[in-house]
C-alpha cells in the first residue's frame, strides 16, 4: 500500500554550523569581536587597569607631553588621559547599553504585538513611532538634560526612546511577514495560545534581525552620546570620550594629541560594532556563492555513440540540437551536477515535451539552450545549434539576441515575468523596437496584433493596464504574444499552465497549438503533467536525475514505454485509478476474508 | 443517516476590499455535512471560495452568516479559548509543505507541541510522537531533524503526523498534494486513505483537481464563485458530471491518454463553443 520512504534525507543542511562558528570563521567577525571584547574588558576592569584616578587633578600635569608615569600625558585640567580614557569606556558601554535597553525593551515588544495582532493597536503604535521620528531629537535632549540637571541615566533614556521607532519597525515588518506563514496557521489551529506562539515561533524568526540591528544602533548611540558631551552636556565630572574630545578640541591648535586620543577610542569601537553587524548580516543570511562565468571552448562534437534524445539531424537542419549539455552548480565542497551530458534535438515544427518530477533538470536543459540559468550555474555542451546556427561559442550578448528572434520563451510565473511598473504595450514594444529595429507605430501595430491573435479581445485597453490590472490567465495570454511577436522559430514553454487553473489551463494549450500550427514553430514544453504532454506533445522525452531515460514519440510512450520509470511516472496519473469507492469495496472484500480466514 | 459530524449551514463569508468601504463576498451561503469517518471533497478553481470554507471551519477567517455545528455544538463564533478547546478535535494539513512547519524547530518538537501544551507530560508526548511518525512511515530517526533537510513529501507526511498527533475527529486538507511530485502525490493520498481507515478520521479535502477527488473522496461539492453548485458521489461527479461548469471543468482537465484526450479536447471545444454562443 503506501510506499514506505525510499528518498534520503538530505544530509548537506547538518553539516552548515553553528552561527556563531561561522562568523569567528570569518576573518572581519573575529577580528570586530576581538576588538569590542577589549574594549568592554577595558571598561569591566577600568579601576585596576587605570594608573592613576581620573579625577584626581596634578596641576603639573597640565597638557603634559607623554611620559614614563603618564602615557598619554595630562589634559587641560591636569589629569592623566590614559585613565580617564579607560573609565571613559565605561560611560560610553554604560550610556549604550542603557539606550539599547531602552529601545529594544520598548521597540520589539510593541512591534511584535503591532505585527501579530494588527489593528488598531498597530495603528496607534506605528503613528506613535512616525510622530517620534518627526520630532526633532536634539530640541528634547536638551530640555530632558537641563530638566534632569544633566543626569547621564535620563539623558541616555531619551537617547533609547529616539532609537526605538528603528527597532519597531523592524520588528513589526519581520513579525508580519511570520504571521503569514502556514506554520503560525497551524499552531493557531494546534491550540496553541497568542503568547505561546509569540514566544516560541515569532520571535525565533525576529531575533536575528534585531542582533545585527543593536550592533548598529548601539554605534549610534555612542556616537550621539559622545556629541552630547561634547557639546557639554552632562555631567563635568564623569570621565567620557565626548567630553574629552571637547577638552581638546579647545586646544587643537596647541595640543592636537588631546583630541586624537578619545577620537581614536570612539572611532575604534563604532567600527568594530558596524563590522560586528554586516558581518553577522552576512553570515545570517543564506547568499549564492559568487557566479563562475565560464565558457568552454566547443569540443568536436561525439555524436555517434549518443544515448538519448537525438534524433541525428543534422545539426542546420533541426530547430535545436544539443550535444552532450551538462549544468552544474557551485556546491559546498564540490560542484554540483545537475544535468549529466544530455542530448536533445528538436526538429522544425514538431511539439517536444520534456517531462519530468522536481530536481529531474528539465528546466535547466532548456534554461541552458535559452541561455538564462540563473547566475551561479555553469552549462557547458560539445555542440548547440539554434534554428541551423551553431550558437556554442557566442558571447552572451549576441545569445541574448537570439531571444526574441530566433527563440522564444513563455515562462511559468505569468505574473513574476511582467515588470509592474510598466504598461503591457510599453513590455511589447520595446523588444521589437530594440530588437527587430520597429519603427514605433510599426511596433504598435504589430503589438496589437499579436495581442488579438492571442485571443485579447481588446488590445488597446490591455495595452494601456499595467500587470496587476490582469488576471493570471490573461498575463500568460500577454506572455505568449510577446514571445512570438518576433515570428521565432522555437518557442520555449516552461510549465506555461502549472500556476494556471484547470479550464485556462485548456485555454492556453489549445491557444499554444493554433499558434503553434499556424507560425510552424517548433515548441518545446517542460511539464510534469502527463495530460498536458497527452493533449499537445508529438515527442516526448522523460528526464530523471538530471537524465533523459527515456524518449519517442506520445503514441508509443503511453501505450509501450520502455523504461520503467516512465511507466511508473505514467502509472502515478490518477486518471485510470481506482475511485474511493472502488477502493473501499476491494478493503472490505479483503477485510472479510481475512476474518473469516 | 446519524446526524453529521460537522454540519454547514448558509454560510456567508466577507472579505473586506482593500481600500474601500465595500466587501466582497466569498462564500454565499453554502451548506455542507460531513459524517463521521468520511472524505468529502471541496474541487473549485482559485477564487471559488473552497479554501475560505476550510478557513472559517478552523476558524481563521470571521463568519458574516450561518451556521457551523461541529459533534451537535455550534461552534460558529468562538472565542479564543473556546477554539483551543476544540483544537484535539479538528486539525490541518495545508498545502504548502514548506511554510507550515516552524523552519526553527526539531521535527521531534513540533510534533510534540500541540501535545505539551495540552497538559501532556513530555515523555507520554514522546510516546506518542514515535508512534505517530510510525504510522505516516518516516523512520524514527527523524525527531532529532529539522524541517529543511526533508524533502516535499516527507514534510507533508510531517505535517500529516502533527495534525494526527491529537486524535482528531476532522482534518480540514488545504490542497494538501498539489505541490507535490506525481509519485510523491499518490503515495501521500494512499497514506490518507490508510489513516482515515485505521483511525476513523473525517477529512474535509479541498482540491482543484478532480483526479485527486475520485481517489479519496466518498462524496465531493463543487465551487464555483462563492457557490455549490453542484453536490454528489465523489466516483460519479467526476465521471458524469451534471452541472454544466462541472462538465466544462471535466472536460479541461487532461487525461494521460493521448486518443481519450483527443476525444476530451473535442467534447471541451464543443462546450466553449456552447457556452460562447
Amino acid at each position: 500500500m503506501t510506499a514506505p520512504l525510499t528518498d534520503n534525507i538530505d544530509p548537506r543542511a547538518a553539516r552548515r554550523g553553528s552561527v556563531l562558528g561561522r562568523f569567528l570563521r570569518r576573518p572581519a567577525g573575529a577580528i570586530s569581536l576581538g576588538v569590542f571584547a577589549v574594549v568592554v574588558l577595558v571598561a569591566v576592569f577600568a579601576p585596576l587597569l587605570a594608573p592613576h584616578d581620573p579625577n584626581f587633578v596634578d596641576l603639573s600635569l597640565f597638557k603634559a607631553p607623554p611620559s614614563a608615569a603618564h602615557p598619554l600625558g595630562g589634559d587641560s585640567t591636569g589629569r592623566d588621559i590614559l585613565s580617564r580614557l579607560l573609565f571613559g569606556a565605561r560611560t560610553t558601554l554604560i550610556g549604550a547599553a542603557i539606550a539599547i535597553a531602552v529601545a529594544v525593551g520598548i521597540g520589539v515588544p510593541s512591534g511584535l504585538a503591532a505585527g501579530y495582532f494588527g489593528g488598531v493597536f498597530d495603528k496607534i503604535a506605528t503613528w506613535v513611532s512616525d510622530a517620534l521620528q518627526a520630532v526633532p531629537g536634539m530640541i528634547i535632549l536638551l530640555i530632558v538634560a537641563a530638566a534632569s540637571r544633566n543626569s547621564f541615566t535620563f539623558i541616555m533614556i531619551t537617547v533609547g526612546v529616539f532609537l526605538m521607532p528603528g527597532y519597531f519597525r523592524l520588528t513589526r515588518s519581520t513579525t508580519l511577514t511570520v504571521r503569514n506563514e502556514a506554520y503560525i496557521d497551524a499552531a493557531i489551529v494546534s491550540g496553541l495560545s497568542n503568547t505561546r506562539i509569540l514566544a516560541k515561533h515569532v520571535i525565533k524568526a525576529v531575533y536575528a534581525p534585531i542582533i545585527i540591528q543593536t550592533a548598529l544602533t548601539a554605534g549610534m548611540a555612542m556616537g550621539m552620546q559622545a556629541g552630547l558631551q561634547f557639546l557639554g552636556i552632562g555631567s563635568a565630572n564623569t570621565p567620557g570620550w565626548g567630553a574629552m574630545m571637547n577638552d581638546g578640541f579647545t586646544a587643537i591648535l596647541t595640543d592636537p594629541l588631546l583630541l586624537l586620543w578619545p577620537s581614536l577610542a570612539l572611532g575604534i569601537t563604532i567600527a568594530a560594532l558596524a563590522v560586528m553587524g554586516s558581518t553577522l548580516s552576512d553570515v545570517l543570511s543564506v547568499r549564492q556563492p559568487a557566479p563562475r562565468r565560464k565558457r568552454r571552448p566547443a569540443a568536436p562534437s561525439s555524436v555517434d555513440d549518443a544515448t538519448t534524445g537525438a534524433l541525428h539531424y543534422e545539426p542546420a537542419a533541426a530547430a535545436v540540437q544539443v550535444r552532450n549539455l551538462k549544468v552544474s552548480y557551485p556546491g559546498a565542497d564540490a560542484d554540483i551536477e545537475v544535468v549529466h551530458g544530455i542530448d536533445l534535438d528538436v526538429a522544425p515544427g514538431e511539439v517536444l515535451g520534456i517531462v519530468g518530477e522536481s530536481g529531474s533538470g528539465k528546466s535547466q536543459t532548456v534554461f541552458s539552450i535559452l541561455d538564462l540559468l540563473p547566475a551561479a550555474g555553469v552549462a557547458s555542451c560539445d555542440a548547440l545549434w539554434i534554428g541551423g546556427r551553431d550558437v556554442s561559442a557566442l558571447d552572451r550578448k549576441d545569445r541574448h539576441k537570439l531571444l526574441g528572434s530566433k527563440l522564444g520563451y513563455v515562462p511559468q510565473e505569468p505574473m513574476t515575468n511582467l515588470d509592474p511598473s510598466y504598461t503591457i504595450g510599453y513590455q511589447l514594444i520595446e523588444p521589437l523596437r530594440s530588437v527587430h529595429k520597429l519603427g514605433r507605430t510599426e511596433a504598435r501595430e504589430r503589438a496589437i496584433g499579436v495581442l488579438t491573435r492571442v485571443g485579447i479581445h481588446d488590445p488597446a485597453r490591455v495595452m494601456r493596464s499595467y500587470p496587476h490590472q490582469l488576471s493570471g490567465g490573461m498575463a500568460q495570454r500577454v506572455l505568449i504574444a510577446g514571445a512570438i511577436s518576433g515570428h521565432p522559430s522555437v518557442l520555449i514553454a516552461d510549465e506555461p499552465t502549472t500556476a494556471l487553473d484547470v479550464t485556462v489551463q485548456a485555454e492556453v494549450l489549445e491557444l499554444l497549438r493554433e499558434l503553434q500550427q499556424e507560425y510552424g514553430m517548433a515548441l518545446v514544453i517542460v511539464t510534469h503533467n502527463f495530460g498536458v504532454v497527452a493533449d499537445i506533445c508529438d515527442r516526448v522525452a522523460v528526464m530523471k536525475h538530471g537524465e533523459i531515460v527515456e524518449v519517442g514519440d506520445v503514441a508509443t510512450i503511453f501505450t509501450n514505454p520502455a523504461n520503467d520509470y516512465t511507466r511508473e511516472l505514467i502509472a502515478a496519473s490518477l486518471d485510470d485509478a481506482a475511485s474511493r469507492t472502488e477502493l473501499d469495496a476491494a478493503y472490505d472484500t479483503t477485510e472479510r476474508k481475512a476474518v473469516n480466514a | 443517516m446519524s446526524t453529521p459530524l460537522l454540519s454547514v449551514q448558509d454560510l456567508a463569508i466577507d472579505y473586506p476590499l482593500p481600500g474601500r468601504r465595500k466587501t466582497f463576498r466569498a462564500l454565499n451561503e453554502v451548506s455542507l455535512d460531513i459524517g463521521a469517518g468520511e472524505c468529502v471533497g471541496l474541487v473549485g478553481e482559485s477564487g471559488s471560495g473552497k479554501s475560505t470554507l476550510g478557513k472559517a471551519i478552523l476558524g481563521l477567517v470571521p463568519v458574516a452568516g450561518g451556521q457551523i455545528t461541529f459533534d451537535g455544538a455550534d461552534i460558529t463564533h468562538l472565542t479564543r479559548a473556546a477554539r483551543r478547546k476544540l483544537a484535539a478535535s479538528i486539525q490541518v494539513v495545508f498545502q504548502d509543505p514548506y511554510g507550515s512547519l516552524d523552519p526553527s524547530m526539531s521535527v521531534g518538537d513540533i510534533l510534540a507541541e500541540p501535545l505539551t501544551t495540552s497538559g501532556l507530560g513530555r515523555r507520554a508526548a514522546d510516546a506518542a510522537v514515535k508512534e505517530m511518525i510510525d504510522r505516516v512511515k518516516l523512520p524514527s530517526t527523524v525527531v532529532g531533524r529539522f524541517p529543511h533537510e526533508f524533502s516535499g513529501g516527507q514534510r507533508q507526511r510531517i505535517a500529516i503526523a502533527r495534525a494526527l498527533v491529537r486524535k482528531p475527529r476532522l482534518i480540514v486538507c488545504d490542497e494538501p498534494v498539489s505541490a507535490l511530485d506525481l509519485t510523491t502525490q499518490a503515495a501521500i493520498l494512499d497514506l490518507f486513505i490508510e489513516l482515515q481507515r485505521d483511525t476513523g478520521v473525517s477529512y474535509l479535502f479541498v482540491t482543484h483537481d478532480l483526479g485527486v477527488v475520485r481517489r479519496v473522496c466518498h462524496r465531493v461539492a463543487v465551487m464555483y464563485r462563492g457557490d455549490i453548485v453542484e453536490t454528489g458521489r465523489g466516483d460519479s461527479v467526476t465521471a458524469n458530471p451534471q452541472d454544466p461548469y462541472t462538465r466544462r471543468l471535466l472536460m479541461a482537465s487532461p487525461i494521460a491518454n493521448p486518443q481519450a484526450q483527443a476525444e476530451r479536447r473535442a467534447k471541451w471545444l464543443e462546450l466553449r463553443a456552447d457556452s460562447a454562443a
